[in-house]
């Protein structure tokens, strides 16, 4: 990496949060441990959407159906290993295989049909598709319908690592955080990558010189679609909890918001976007402000939506356009 | 001696909306020529290269490349085959280098690009190829300039560059001069006397002293029809031809 004042301000953040649990050991409030290890683990989430929005230009709107369906493999493998003493469902590994395959088989489903539509068709069937996960996660009652399912063994590693400590937890989620992030500043730079890229900048042409690039389309929606899997594995240890609400259309509209507010198509965007995002709902959801009977924190979204208006209409790389070196805006194309 | 046919347009048919924009039209393209074509403003040049290069679907008719029925390839087989297309309306990947729109139309002639972890950049079989088109175009000293940072000409030169990347059999250059300043134009008329010698060209030009200077043989199109054929003189001396389209001129 070079150092620019851009690099710095990254490794400032990156040496933060490495040694955060440490932080807060030293303050004595473990409280943000858990907030950030949230934080992080919606900007693995949101990564894998900026390979589909910022750089496929294939915009998303039921990416938390994946989280979903990560989450909710640790939730049924925890729930019958306890109410049935079925031992190995509860096998991390085992659970962390199954959520992968899962959110790599519907995410190949979902992708097959959806990419055969453009445009806002594309947003509306991908929500759809999220949206009927959602109601089936409802509807079934074993697994707690609306109530969801409360989790009462985190994923059990063999003595690898103990997901029941913080703070291991926190290092497993930050340490898969980086090589996300690395996995795809590879996989932007690399030929796969271009073909997404040269898909979303002008797909005429991309046809006219030879390419096809449904396929390619296909199987980045997939790797986005594991990746988020992955990210529901690590959300449902954390809030050792799993509910419908995880994968609803809102959710999946939240990872959109985090993208645009950190910088559509920036390596680092969503990570930006992840802390801003969960900062701003805490921050501005515990206003003591009351306003004619009405308290302002409960009602923080009227806040928070102006201010997403702000930064579209003023900012249109999000935060990357206040750090130095922010490249010049070329996403119209 | 007559150089082999590449490729064989017969009858060829587009229909827009009750409007025939290719109205049966024949055409033959030989090994190793340049082919103008010429006509009035909608006479359904740029539709003829669509339905050549599959852009657009043909309602009738038949393309022979090479012996291949072309209408049983998808867009994306016809170039691997060898058939590329320079666009009248610059299409590049603007937020690309003009390096990086080089690589990728290298890359979509090197099989499969289902690789993900090595960096493209680093990969000599892509820029070697794609520096050595960017410095037979004179764009070698612009390769890590965005397209968005071209001038008008560069982008035109890129524009060629980029299909030449795919290592086209039959050229189709679709107004390679437009919208360009004379000196640029003056430049590229010297990069097409060049590219006549290395690959067989389709040219749709406004510009007649280039069309009559550098082509082989000249098609004249008239509301989707073709109403000759023949060398630059016999086309300056077809009857029909003075007629319907040249004498417009004056």
């Amino acid at each position: 990496m070079k150092l620019t004042t851009r690099g710095i301000i990254n490794t400032i953040l990156f040496v933060f949060l490495g040694s955060l649990p440490f932080l807060t050991d030293w303050m004595g409030d473990s409280f943000y441990t858990g907030l950030t290890s949230r934080i992080l683990i919606l900007a693995i989430a949101a990564t894998s959407l900026n390979l589909l929005i910022g750089y496929g230009g294939m915009v998303s709107f039921g990416h938390a159906a994946y989280i979903g369906i990560g989450a909710y493999v640790v939730g049924i493998g925890a729930f019958h290993a306890f109410e049935d003493g079925i031992d190995w469902m509860l096998n991390g590994y085992v659970q962390l295989i199954a959520a992968l395959l899962a959110s790599a088989l519907i995410a190949l489903i979902i992708g097959a049909i959806s990419l055969r539509t453009h445009g806002v068709y594309f947003i509306m069937i991908t929500m759809a598709f999220s949206q009927m996960l959602y109601f089936t996660a409802v509807g079934i009652e074993t697994y707690g319908a609306d109530d969801g399912l409360t989790i009462y063994a985190r994923s059990d590693m063999l003595g690898l690592i103990d997901l029941n400590d913080e703070k291991s937890l926190y290092y497993l989620i930050f340490f898969s955080l980086v090589f996300v992030l690395y996995f795809m500043h590879r996989l932007i730079g690399s030929e796969f990558g271009a073909v997404i890229r040269g898909s979303r900048s002008n797909e005429a042409r991309m046809r006219a010189i030879g390419f096809s690039p449904y396929k390619y389309r296909l199987v980045a929606f997939v790797i986005a679609g594991t990746i988020a899997g992955y990210a529901g594995f690590l959300m449902a240890n954390l809030s050792d909890f799993v509910s419908p609400s995880i994968l609803h259309w809102t959710r999946s509209g939240d990872l959109i918001i985090m993208i645009v507010l950190g910088g559509i198509g920036n390596l680092f965007g969503p990570l930006y976007g992840a802390i801003a995002f969960v900062m701003l709902e805490e921050l501005l959801s515990s206003i003591p402000l009351t306003i004619g009977g009405l308290s302002v924190g409960e009602y923080w979204q009227l806040i928070f939506g102006p201010l997403l208006i702000f930064v579209v209409l003023y900012a249109r790389n999000g935060i990357d356009s206040f750090l130095p070196g922010a490249r010049k805006n070329h996403d119209g194309a | 001696m007559t150089a082999p046919d590449l490729l064989i347009v017969e009858n060829l048919v587009k229909r827009y909306d009750g409007i025939l924009a290719s109205d049966e039209l024949s055409l033959t393209i030989r090994t190793g020529e340049l082919h103008a074509i010429i006509g009035p403003n909608g006479a359904g040049k740029t539709t003829l290269i669509k339905q050549l290069t599959g852009e657009i679907s043909s309602d009738g008719g038949s393309m022979s490349f090479d012996n291949r029925n072309l209408r049983r390839l998808t867009e994306a087989g016809r170039s691997r085959i060898g058939l590329a297309r320079s666009f009248q309306i610059t299409s590049l990947f603007q937020d690309f280098t003009a390096l990086e729109n080089v690589m990728l139309a290298v890359q979509a002639h090197k099989g499969h690009s289902f690789r993900f972890w090595k960096k493209a950049a680093e990969n000599d079989a892509l820029t070697h190829p794609a520096l050595d088109i960017l410095l037979q175009m004179g764009l070698e000293t612009s390769k890590d300039r965005r397209v968005s940072s071209l001038s008008h000409g560069e982008q035109r030169q890129l524009e060629i560059a980029v299909a030449l990347a795919t290592r086209p059999r039959l050229l189709l250059l679709d107004e390679p001069m437009a919208g360009m300043s004379t000196e640029d134009s003056t430049e590229l008329m010297a990069t097409l006397r060049d590219l006549k010698n290395h690959y067989t060209i389709l040219l749709i030009e406004h510009d007649m002293d280039v069309v009559f200077s550098l082509a082989d043989r000249i098609t004249v199109l008239v509301y989707g029809r073709a109403i000759a054929t023949g060398t630059p003189e016999e086309i300056r001396n077809n009857a029909d031809v003075r007629q319907a389209y040249l004498g417009e001129e004056g």
